[in-house]
């Protein structure tokens, strides 16, 4: 008792797709979010160079990871969507 | 340092504090929902919406006056101007101050490369610091904290109440379009990025020395530039860092990107979703504000750097001092709303720890028989017992930089909750035993490897050089070791295997 979320969670089809493009895109943001780490560790300097609008690497990569965890959650949530309501609806169908 | 008190602040602030928990009341109310365990989350939910839609609204106006305002070299008119004298050697190698200055020279101190001289003018005698900036030599006015035997302190050379313990926080020079001026004026959001990064910033260090059996604390200016600022490695050296400085980089890194994930007041969340649609539309929304609030720190810290509203003695308060130099008003609104916001916090971590432990500990791990009225009363219980464990470490822990136990929060998050999760969901081996101690071992070695950490050394009084530990964040060892602790004590104990924990229910939640 009182367990489990308050959802009423039926059969879900589509929820091996979802889990592996879900890795798939945290490997891709984990990568991305490393190369900051490795620029920080082994060329610091490289991180005052000015990209755009005259932002330096440092604000512009930070402010692109920002942006870009919240684009792939976006991206993420429509994809599942579409693999809920595919999967989901032809597996009754049957 | 002293605050003035102002009624009309004082007013604003409970106001808004009483606005923001009267809205908690009335959702509360309409729910219905008595807490224990998972109950009445929802409600909560709501309130947190609110309360952080406002502490976005009140960032976003703090940032707008900061880009309004724009760079200046003279903050406000309150800001205390700091001196800086030229001096030289004379023949025998004393220092010799200008003989217009009106200052005498009545000490010397020094520690490691720093030398400190003592000036006296008008009575009042202040610490300053020798530096040579282009073959020129100067001494630079201090902030100093000076305590006797007996632990009476004085501020600046006079008592607190004087008021001679300056906020700190200017530019030296302003550079807009490659000239310098007195100020920028407006800036747009990235201007205001790329002209300090052409300036120049004073920062302030700490260092401390002896005097006259008196232990000084002293913070002297340090012309920073820009470029300096705006790139990681001040505050974590990462240019010619040793490899435990740049693993102290990496390992707060790991704990913030493996933390965020962790966060039981965030996870508890999830309670409230009725289907897996809406927890991924409130994830993204939480995405989405937490990720434009992280953009706005980064403009209210820059604006408290150059406002001159830094207190050194306390480095926790730079964002309420930043609203106070734009107005009492939007000082006491968004005072109000962040200690609203920290109690909607508290209250959810309260609640999700009195429910972890009447519900899950005690119920479910030891197998406590309890009627449903006893789990409710056990929840009460063990959220004062939390509440209080909670107060107490807070005033022991008072004082220390906030930014320091944030890192802490996320790494014990990563170490302590993160492999559960993790194992639980991707990993058929994992077992109770091995999760238990998992958890157990990750937040043990933390605690342990904090206790021994710099920061902490220097909390005890003693050099954090001598620190036993070399990292402030030590998530770098923990969060593997309790990974490993997992996986191990799994493999040990593969009779309760997680087929069985699904059966029992007990950690599906």
């Amino acid at each position: 008792m009182l367990h489990g979320p308050p959802a009423k969670l039926e059969d879900d089809h589509a929820a091996s797709r979802k889990s592996k493009l879900g890795l798939k895109l945290f490997f891709v943001y984990g990568l991305i979010y490393l190369g900051f780490i490795i620029i920080g560790v082994f060329n610091p300097s490289l991180m005052g160079l000015r990209v755009v609008w005259g932002l330096n690497l440092a604000i512009f990569y930070g402010f692109s990871l920002i942006i870009l965890a919240i684009v792939m959650g976006f991206l993420y949530h429509l994809a599942c969507n579409r693999l809920e309501d595919k999967l989901n609806k032809t597996e009754d169908k049957l | 340092m002293i605050y003035e008190v102002s009624p009309i602040a004082i007013m604003i602030f409970f106001a808004f504090v009483a606005l923001v928990l009267g809205l908690s009341f009335y959702f509360a109310g309409k729910t219905k929902l008595f807490i224990v365990a998972t109950a009445g989350m929802t409600s909560t939910t709501y309130v947190q919406f609110i309360k952080g839609g406002l502490l976005i609204l009140f960032s976003v106006i703090l940032t707008i006056y900061i880009l309004n305002k724009g760079l200046d070299k003279d903050p406000s008119a309150e800001h205390h101007k700091y001196i800086s004298l030229k001096v030289s050697y004379d023949l025998s190698g004393e220092l010799k101050l200008d003989e217009n200055s009106q200052y005498s020279i009545q000490g010397q101190a020094s520690n490691g490369d720093n030398i400190f001289y003592l000036l006296l003018r008008n009575g009042i005698s202040n610490w300053f610091h020798l530096i040579t900036l282009e073959d020129e030599l100067f001494l630079d006015e201090m902030l100093t904290i000076s305590t006797d035997e007996s632990g009476n302190s004085l501020y600046n050379g006079a008592p607190k109440l004087e008021k001679r313990f300056y906020q700190v926080g200017h530019l030296s020079k302003v550079f807009s379009d490659g000239e310098e001026v007195e100020s920028t004026g407006r800036t747009n959001p990235f201007s205001f990025l790329t002209k300090i990064e052409d300036s120049e910033v004073v920062r302030y260090s700490k260092t401390f020395f002896e005097f006259g059996g008196n232990t000084v604390t002293g913070w002297y200016p340090v012309i920073t530039s820009g470029k300096d600022i705006m790139k990681p490695g001040l505050l974590y050296k990462l240019e010619g860092a040793s490899i435990w400085e740049k693993l102290n980089f990496v390992s707060l890194m790991l704990a913030l990107f493996l933390g965020t994930s962790a966060l039981p007041h965030i996870l508890i969340r999830y309670y409230t979703v009725p289907s897996q649609r809406d927890a991924r539309k409130s994830t993204i929304i939480a995405i989405t504000a937490i990720g434009f609030f992280y953009i706005l720190t980064l403009y209210m810290g820059l604006g408290a750097m150059i406002n001159g509203v830094l207190d050194m003695e306390s480095s926790n308060m730079s964002g309420p001092l930043l609203a106070k130099s734009f107005g009492l008003t939007l000082f006491a609104v968004i005072s109000a709303v962040a200690f609203a916001t920290v109690l909607g916090t508290v209250s959810g971590l309260i609640v999700a720890s009195s429910g972890a432990i009447a519900h899950d500990l005690m119920d479910k791990y030891f197998k406590v028989k309890m009627e449903d009225k006893e789990k409710v009363m056990a929840g009460k219980i063990s959220a004062f017992g939390v509440g209080i464990f909670a107060i107490l470490l807070g005033i022991l822990l008072k004082g220390m930089n906030v930014s320091f136990l944030v890192g802490l929060a996320f790494a014990v998050a990563a170490s302590a909750n993160l492999p559960a999760i993790i194992m639980i969901l991707f990993w058929d081996k994992t077992t109770s035993n091995g999760v238990s101690s998992s958890i157990i071992v990750g937040i043990l070695s933390l605690v342990i490897l904090i206790l021994f950490s710099p920061s902490m050394f220097e909390r005890y009084g003693l050099s954090p050089e001598n620190a036993w530990f070399p990292m402030d964040n030590p998530g770098i060892v923990s969060i593997p070791l309790s990974f490993m602790t997992l996986i191990l004590i799994s493999l040990y104990s593969q009779k309760n295997s997680i087929g069985n924990i699904n059966k029992n229910n007990a950690m599906s939640r």
